[in-house]
C-alpha cells in the first residue's frame, strides 16, 4: 500500500501546502506545550516526595540503628525502640497478603469469569467501588462491633488483619477485574477449543496472564493498609505493648500506631524517632514491594 | 500454575487455619497466684495524657515480670471508659473524672472500680512570645474571650492591651484537656466556635508559635519543651511551673486518674502487682517524662485502695 506521503513526492498536492504545515506546526507546539505540562506535574510530585524523604532522613536517620529495631518503646528517647511494632506490622502483612489475594482474586474471578451480566451483577460491581472510597474509620467501626465483640476475636493480630482486608479488598476486587478484562479473548478460546474446561482455563490461561494487574493493585491496596493507624486505634490495638504476638490471638501495636504515639510527644527526641520510625516502615513497604514486582515481572516475561 | 505451587499454597492456608484452631484457647491465661513470677494480661486504655506515665510504669513493669503482657492504648478518656465500664479493660487512664453518665454505664454492667490519683498537669494558658501585653490573666476574662464571639481583640478583653486580633487555639473536644478546661473555665459551656481545634498538641504550639495575637491552651509538659517558641501566662497572678503546681496554688492544676476495675484487682494478680508497682513508681516516673508528682500522702491513699481491694 502506497503511503500518503509518496503521493506528496510525486508532487501531486490534494491541499495547499503553506495551510497543511502551519497547521502541523501549531500541533507540534501544542504538543510539545503538553509535554512540558507533564513533565512538570511528574516533578512537581517528585519534589514534594523528596523533600518528604530528606526531611524524614535527616531528623530520624541517625537513630536508625539495630538498638532500635531489637528494643521496646521506652521513655528515654535513646533507647526507644519499635520492635513490637514492627513485628506486629509484619504479622499483619503476612495476614492481610493471603486474605486478600485469596478473597480478592475469587470475587474478581466470579464477577469477570463466571457471573451472568446483569442488573445483579453490576448493582454488586458499582457498590464494591463505591467501598473504594470508605473512609478507613468506618472499616475501623465495623471490625469493632463485627470482629471484636460479635465474632469475639478481641483486640488480636486476626481482627487488625481482617479489618484492613477488607479496607484492601475493594481496590484489589477492581484491579484483578480490571487485569482480568485485559486477558486477550483468544486465549481463552485457544484453550477451550483445546478442549479444557472452564475452571482449567481460567485457572492455567487467564489467571497466569492476569496475574501482573492484580499484583499491582494488592501492592497498592496493601501498602495502603500498612499504613493505616485510625481502624487500629479504633479496635483497640494497644499503642504500648510489653510482649511480641505469637499467635494470631495475640495482642499487638503496629508501626503507624507507634509513629503517631511518637509524633504527638512534647519532647522533640520523641520527634526524630518518630522519623527514623518512618525510615522503617517506608524500608518494609519498599521490600514487600520489590519482592511483589519480582513477582511481576518473572510472570510479565512469561506471557 | 504448577501442582507443586499449588500444594504450596494449600499447605499455607491449612498451616495459618491450624495455627488458628490450636492457638484460640490460651487467651485467658490468668496469672499465677503463688510464687514471684506473675503471667497473664494486664490491660490499659484511655488518655493520650496519662500514656506517657503509664508507658513508663509499663516499661519498668516488664523488666521486674516479664511474663505478664501489658498494654496500653490511647482511645482517649472518653473512648477508654467506654471500653472500661463494660469491663473490656482492668485500667482507665483518665485527665478528668468519671462522668456521671460513664459511672452509670459501670453500675448497670456490674463494674466496681477504684479512682487512683497518678500525678499533677498544670493546664498552661500560652501566647506568642511577640505579645509582651498579657503577663497575666483572670479566670473571668479567660471565660469572657473564649466564649464571648464579639470579643474580637486584646482590646475587648482588658482594656489597657492593645488592638491586636485573638486567635484561638484548643485541643479537640474528645480530650479529657478540653473537659477540664470547659469544667474549670467555662463552667461546663462550650467554648466559641472560632477556635482551632486539633487532637495533636504539638499543632497547637506551632499555631500559637507562628501567630502574633494567638492564645492556647494544654498540657504543661508541652509548655515546658516548647519554651523558646511559646510564653505561658500566669493566671490569678500564679505562674505554672513545678512548685506551683504541685502544691496546687496554680488556679489550673489538675490531677490525672487511672481507674482500676476491683474485679480484676481481687481476681488477677497481676493487675493488682501493677497497681501496686504504679504506685510506687508514679511520682519518680511521672516527674521524668514531664509531669508533677503529687504529695506523698497522695500516694499512701492510692495504697490503702489498693489494699482495700486486693487483699494484703
Amino acid at each position: 500500500m502506497a503511503l500518503p506521503n509518496s503521493e506528496f513526492k510525486n508532487g501531486k498536492n490534494y491541499m495547499d501546502q503553506d495551510t497543511v504545515s502551519r497547521r502541523i506546526k501549531s500541533r507540534l507546539r501544542l504538543n510539545e506545550i503538553f509535554k512540558y505540562v507533564f513533565l512538570a506535574g511528574l516533578v512537581f510530585a517528585l519534589l514534594v516526595l523528596s523533600t518528604l524523604i530528606y526531611d524524614v532522613v535527616s531528623k530520624g536517620g541517625g537513630w536508625v540503628n539495630l538498638d532500635f529495631l531489637q528494643n521496646f518503646p521506652s521513655r528515654r528517647a535513646g533507647q526507644a525502640g519499635l520492635y513490637p511494632a514492627l513485628i506486629g506490622t509484619l504479622w499483619l502483612m503476612m495476614l492481610i497478603v493471603p486474605m486478600v489475594f485469596i478473597v480478592g482474586v475469587g470475587a474478581a474471578i466470579y464477577l469477570e469469569e463466571y457471573a451472568p451480566r446483569n442488573r445483579v451483577t453490576s448493582f454488586i460491581e458499582v457498590n464494591i467501588s463505591n467501598l473504594a472510597g470508605v473512609p478507613s474509620i468506618v472499616f475501623g467501626l465495623l471490625g469493632l462491633t463485627f470482629f471484636v465483640r460479635t465474632a469475639g476475636f478481641g483486640n488480636s493480630v486476626l481482627t487488625g488483619a481482617l479489618t484492613l482486608g477488607l479496607m484492601s479488598l475493594p481496590i484489589v476486587i477492581v484491579a484483578s477485574q480490571e487485569a482480568l478484562r485485559s486477558v486477550k479473548m483468544e486465549l481463552r478460546h485457544a484453550s477451550l477449543a483445546l478442549g479444557a474446561s472452564k475452571w482449567q482455563t481460567t485457572f492455567n490461561v487467564v489467571l497466569p496472564s492476569a496475574l501482573p494487574g492484580i499484583i499491582t493493585g494488592i501492592i497498592l491496596a496493601v501498602s495502603r493498609a500498612i499504613g493505616e493507624t485510625a481502624p487500629l486505634i479504633m479496635i483497640g490495638a494497644a499503642t504500648f505493648i510489653s510482649t511480641t504476638p505469637n499467635n494470631i490471638f495475640s495482642d499487638f501495636t503496629a508501626l503507624p500506631i507507634q509513629i503517631y504515639n511518637w509524633t504527638s510527644r512534647p519532647q522533640a527526641e520523641f520527634q526524630n524517632l518518630a522519623a527514623a520510625g518512618i525510615i522503617v516502615l517506608m524500608t518494609v513497604l519498599i521490600t514487600m514491594n520489590s519482592a511483589a514486582i519480582y513477582i511481576r515481572n518473572k510472570y510479565t516475561n512469561r506471557h | 500454575m504448577s501442582w507443586m505451587k499449588k500444594s504450596a499454597l494449600l499447605a499455607s492456608i491449612t498451616s495459618v487455619a491450624l495455627v488458628g484452631a490450636a492457638c484460640g484457647n490460651n487467651e485467658e491465661g490468668s496469672g499465677a497466684a503463688e510464687g514471684d513470677a506473675l503471667s497473664g494480661k494486664v490491660v490499659m486504655d484511655g488518655s493520650s495524657t496519662v500514656f506517657p506515665i503509664m508507658e513508663a510504669v509499663a516499661e519498668e513493669f516488664s523488666a521486674e515480670q516479664p511474663d505478664v503482657e501489658v498494654t496500653v492504648g490511647v482511645s482517649g478518656t472518653g473512648g477508654g471508659f467506654k471500653r472500661f465500664v463494660t469491663g473490656e479493660t482492668d485500667f482507665s487512664n483518665a485527665s478528668r473524672e468519671i462522668k456521671e453518665e460513664e459511672a452509670a454505664e459501670a453500675e448497670a454492667n456490674g463494674v466496681e472500680y477504684t479512682q487512683l490519683s497518678v500525678a499533677l498537669d498544670g493546664l498552661s494558658i500560652v501566647v506568642n512570645p511577640e505579645n509582651d501585653w498579657a503577663q497575666d490573666i483572670t479566670i473571668e476574662e479567660l471565660n469572657k474571650m473564649w466564649l464571648d464571639t464579639n470579643v474580637k481583640t486584646w482590646k475587648d478583653v482588658r482594656d489597657e492591651w492593645p488592638d491586636e486580633e485573638i486567635t484561638f487555639f484548643a485541643p479537640g473536644k474528645d480530650s479529657g484537656t478540653f473537659d477540664f478546661f470547659s469544667e474549670a473555665v467555662m463552667d461546663k459551656e462550650d467554648i466559641r466556635q472560632d477556635a482551632q481545634l486539633s487532637e495533636d498538641d504539638n499543632v497547637l504550639v506551632t499555631g500559637v508559635a507562628g501567630t502574633k495575637g494567638a492564645i492556647g491552651f494544654f498540657g504543661f509538659a508541652y509548655y515546658v519543651e516548647n519554651q523558646d517558641t511559646i510564653r505561658a501566662v500566669q493566671v490569678d497572678g500564679v505562674e505554672p511551673n513545678h512548685d506551683t503546681i504541685n502544691d496546687l496554688s496554680y488556679p489550673l492544676s489538675r490531677e490525672i486518674y487511672t481507674y482500676v476495675n476491683n474485679a480484676s484487682l481481687q481476681d488477677k494478680p497481676q493487675v493488682a502487682a501493677f497497681a501496686r508497682f504504679m504506685n510506687e513508681n508514679a511520682a519518680e516516673l511521672s516527674e521524668e517524662v514531664g509531669y508533677v508528682k503529687m504529695e506523698d500522702s497522695r500516694y499512701d491513699d492510692n495504697a490503702a485502695l489498693i489494699d482495700e481491694q486486693a487483699g494484703e
